[in-house]
């Protein structure tokens, strides 16, 4: 699918992966789920095309934030929660950068939980890749804003008591245009994720549920792991049926105003009777039911769940700005010092 | 004109406030006005005086708001300590501005609003214009209220919308004092109410009523003339400092050719630069309102990092905020100009009230060792020319920039000699040429200490910066204790140099002698008022005003030395004093400090002169 987004120039040479990668070290953990994030970001953006030095990679802090060291691009390593505003202030200022950041779930759901919703709710076209590994890594081991309740961290020895977000359905609630859920076990899931969310004009969020190896070992594993995932993960396609488990025999149906598991084959129920997934659909509902399901009633769902059209902040203030220079008598500063109610001594 | 013949009085400068509830337009009496005296030719300063409360209880002391102008044919540096002619709308005002009347003030007051209920409600016992306290002003007793609706009779307009024009009538009664052309503020009215004909109308009766019943009541047996004061020639505007802030980022935006962005969060008594930038967007100008303070210096950082001249506005509590923030400008060495506009704190304090007690806070108020330029402005109009110093600066070597004013300065207004864009200063940021092969992110000017401004999209340039501590001219992420101290020093050093930029600081008055006044900011007008009447008579005394706090001019410590003793004059306990000692631990530091949330009196500051000069 070509791209909407005609703002941003395009590299005039076929790039490679070797385009983006940093001479820097990479310091996480050996077997951090971040390794395969870095992998499919270097194999994605030569995939989206863009000029190299159009990329722009902006971070927060934690150890998803020392992205922008890794790939060879612009970029900046904020300060703890703010990665979302320096985002929005870059892409304000050039909206013809592809701006990326690279952020966690306490980064971005704790400290800079306002920022979070709001440049979701802006719709700025921005795309946040939010590392998920439900624990701080980086200061390690404290519990998380996506911790599950109940779960034993250094600054919980009896169990968290905290009911953890769900970050598709805080990001429904901001009005988020696009969603997706990708395992980082998955690196051909992860590209296309981020390819799609490149293509979206829009604030993407993708949210990656990635496994911190010291502190939250194996967090997502009941979902994602081998032995799980077929049982538990129903990886969504645009036009495609809602079907999972080992043969697809497994589908969602909307009954009433809920989603309900089916069998194919059983109780009368055909192939034609699954929900086709709509992740264009500008309505949220179903993407919403679809963001909160999870074992053991239901599989977790993943891929692009949303993925709406709306009017973006950035092409907003284009906008607003090419009107006022085509309709304001003030054209420049001379104009403006001299306009209004000014007067002559001699 | 006058009908009948009245004596009439030249005065040098003559201190006018309208005084009434914060529903009675004041604040529309005191631009009109103001507007007159400019268009007249006076040179004048004002200051609007409101309630942190949109609308506090009617008719309580709490909820006055006030307009003042003090105009003349002389240079104005003041918005004025007394007040000659009080243009008071209810008993609450009176009560509350009676005590900045000088003796033999003009008072004019509104009869009607003078009930049982107000006056209770103001907090006389009774009321005051019958129990002879007022015997020592010249009162004029108007049943403003009554006449005003009078006047509208015809229009068969609602009681109510009648009422609220009353302004209107008392501001033809001071357009009778003053000896004021009413087609000017027809004019006004024409120009501020156009879509509306029906107000244009009911202020043009009313204002005419109220000039009338001037021109026969007894009451008035002069008419007060100030004459056109003597400016150095040119055109002119009045502005405000906060107005004027916003127009000297925006010609330093153009003159340096680097998009203007604006991140930042309404504050009181800042927010009127946020909306004065959101009406420029002709000029290119990116205003984002943020969710909150951090995120308006957080997006500006953004915009920095990505080639524009970003800016963020606060006040003290935003200021607070911003600090982490600030400390990641520092590290990354980007421009920016930060404006504060200081009120009185700490915490909420006084949202209304200007003070000078943010000084500690811009020059170390951050983690870590943090310099960064700061600059204060002087006045409304100068607000023009320092924020284009700062956003110059900022630019110019890659340092983030506070820029200090007050809510005196930000609120008030004086008149403002239009520059020519061609005649402004050059800004020549230091830009990185494409695929230059030897850009390194720290690699420095060997003069100036100061890095290049890599902007994204450029061909070859591609780097990161970052919160971490870098290494020396490669900028990796570096722990490194000694290359630690190369950028702690590096990074004060370089906003040392800045002092070879700056102007060197000019002492008003001799060079050496028994006295040396030490302002800074908002203080200007009255201080520098104090100390010429002071050298008027004879005193050996000079004044030295600081725009350059951070880096302090080169010359500093030669100027202070000059002098016996030093007087420190600002607004907090003694934020300035300090930094000079730390500076320059001079034995003769004195200080004189006021936080009440209003700005000095000259005669409380005559006093202290007086009582060191006398001192031994």
């Amino acid at each position: 699918m070509d791209f909407v987004n005609t703002t941003i120039e395009r590299s005039t040479v076929q790039l490679s992966k070797a385009d983006f990668e940093s001479d820097q070290m990479v310091k996480w953990c050996p077997g951090c789920g971040a390794h395969a994030i870095l992998a499919a970001v270097e194999r994605v953006f030569p995939k989206i095309g863009y000029r190299k030095e159009n990329f722009c990679m902006i971070s927060g802090i934690g150890c998803s934030s020392r992205f922008p060291y890794y790939v060879n691009t612009y970029g900046i390593h904020g300060i703890h929660g703010r990665a979302a505003a320096i985002s929005t202030g870059v892409k304000i200022a050039n909206p013809k950068l592809s701006v990326w950041m690279a952020t966690g779930d306490g980064d971005s759901l704790a400290i800079g939980g306002n920022h979070f919703i709001h440049v979701i709710r802006r719709n700025v076209d921005i795309n946040i890749l939010l590392f998920n590994n439900q624990i701080y890594g980086l200061t390690k081991g404290q519990y998380s804003p996506t911790t599950p309740m109940g779960k034993v961290t250094k600054t919980s020895p009896q169990g968290t008591i905290e009911h953890p977000f769900n970050v598709g359905e805080l990001v429904m609630g901001a009005q988020g245009t696009f969603y997706a859920r990708v395992p980082d076990n998955n690196i051909t899931m992860m590209t296309e994720a981020m390819f799609e969310a490149a293509k979206h004009d829009g604030t993407s969020i993708i949210e990656i549920m990635q496994n911190c190896i010291i502190f939250a070992d194996k967090a997502h594993n009941d979902v994602i792991g081998k032995e799980h995932k077929d049982d538990n993960m129903l990886i969504v396609k645009n036009g495609q049926p809602m079907t999972w488990g080992k043969n697809n025999e497994k589908g969602l149906i909307l009954k009433d105003t809920m989603l309900e598991v089916v069998e194919i084959g059983k109780n009368d129920v055909t192939a034609d009777d699954i929900l086709i997934h709509d992740a264009y659909n500008q309505d949220p509902g179903i993407h919403l039911m679809l963001a909160k399901l999870a074992p053991p009633h239901f599989p977790m769902v993943f891929g692009v769940i949303r993925s709406a059209m709306f009017p973006t902040y950035d092409d907003m203030v284009e906008e607003q700005i090419k009107y006022a220079k085509e309709t304001s008598p003030i054209k420049n500063v001379d104009d403006l010092l001299n306009s209004g109610d000014v007067w002559d001594i001699k | 004109m006058p009908k009948t013949k009245r004596q009439i009085v030249e005065k040098e400068s003559v201190v006018v406030k309208f005084v009434g509830d914060s529903g009675d337009g004041m604040q529309l009496s005191g631009s009109v006005f103001s507007d007159s005296a400019a268009l007249a030719g006076n040179d004048l300063a004002t200051f609007p005086d409101f309630p942190a409360e949109i609308r506090a209880p009617q008719n309580t002391v709490a909820g006055v708001s006030g307009f003042q102008v003090h105009m003349g044919s002389e240079k104005i540096f003041t918005t004025g300590d007394m007040v000659d002619v009080l243009v008071s709308m209810n008993p609450a005002s009176l009560k509350s501005n009676l005590k900045w009347a000088k003796k033999g003030a003009t008072i004019l007051v509104d009869t009607d609003a003078f009930d049982e209920k107000s006056i209770e409600k103001a907090g006389y016992k009774q009321n005051p214009l019958s129990d002879h306290s007022l015997e020592s002003y010249n009162m004029i007793k108007a049943p403003i209220t009554t006449m005003t609706k009078e006047s509208l009779k015809d229009l068969g307009i609602d009681n109510k919308t009648a009422e609220r024009s009353k302004n209107m009538f008392s501001l033809g009664i001071l357009y009778f004092i003053f000896n004021r052309d009413l087609k000017m503020a027809f004019n006004y009215f024409e120009e501020r109410f156009k879509k509306n004909p029906k107000v244009v109308e009911i202020n043009k009766i009313v204002i005419q009523a109220g000039y009338n019943y001037a021109d026969t009541v007894e009451a008035l047996e002069s008419v007060i003339q100030v004459g056109a004061a003597k400016m150095p020639k040119g055109r002119y505007r009045n502005i405000t400092g906060n107005v004027a802030t916003a127009w000297g980022l925006l010609a330093a935006s153009e003159k340096s050719g680097r998009p203007l962005f604006l991140g930042s969060y309404p504050i009181t008594p800042a927010t009127e630069i946020l909306m004065e930038l959101a009406k420029h967007k002709s000029l290119g100008a990116k205003v984002f309102q943020a969710e909150d303070e951090i995120a308006g210096i957080c997006s500006a950082i953004g915009a920095s990092y990505t080639g524009s001249l970003a800016c963020t506005t606060t006040s003290g509590p935003g200021l607070s905020l911003k600090s982490e923030a600030i400390g990641l400008a520092v590290m990354t060495e980007l421009p920016m100009v930060i404006v504060d506009v200081q009120r009185g704190g700490p915490s909420t304090g006084l949202p209304t009230k200007s003070e000078q007690s943010d000084l500690l806070q811009a020059l170390f108020g951050r983690n870590g060792d943090g310099p960064v330029i700061i600059i204060a402005a002087s006045t409304a109009d100068n607000c023009f020319n320092y924020a284009y110093m700062a956003a110059k600066l900022s630019m110019e070597h890659m340092t983030p920039a506070i820029l200090m004013t007050d809510g005196y300065l930000g609120f008030g207004s004086a008149l403002f000699r239009i520059p020519k864009m061609a005649d402004m200063p050059p800004i020549n940021p230091p830009i990185a040429k494409a695929n230059d092969k030897d850009y390194k992110p720290y690699k420095r000017n060997a003069v100036t200490l100061v890095r290049q401004w890599a902007i994204p999209g450029t061909d070859g340039l591609r780097h990161r910066i970052g919160g971490l501590e870098k290494e020396n001219i490669t900028g990796v992420v570096s722990m490194d204790p000694m290359n630690h101290q190369i950028m702690v020093d590096l990074r004060a050093a370089k906003v040392e140099k800045i002092a070879d930029f700056i102007p060197e600081q000019d002492i008003d008055g001799n060079k050496k002698g028994d006295l040396l006044v030490v302002s800074w900011g908002g203080t200007f007008g009255a201080v520098h008022s104090a100390v010429k009447k002071a050298q008027a008579e004879g005193k050996s005394i000079s004044h030295a005003h600081f725009h350059y706090i951070s880096p302090l001019p080169k010359n500093t410590e030669k100027v202070l030395k000059g002098f016996k003793k030093i007087l420190v004059c600002e607004l907090n306990s003694g934020q300035f004093v300090n930094y000079l000692k730390m500076k320059f631990p001079l034995p003769n530091f004195h200080q004189f400090n006021k936080v009440q949330g209003l700005p000095f009196m000259i005669n409380e500051l005559t006093d202290k002169f007086n009582q060191l000069l006398e001192e031994k």
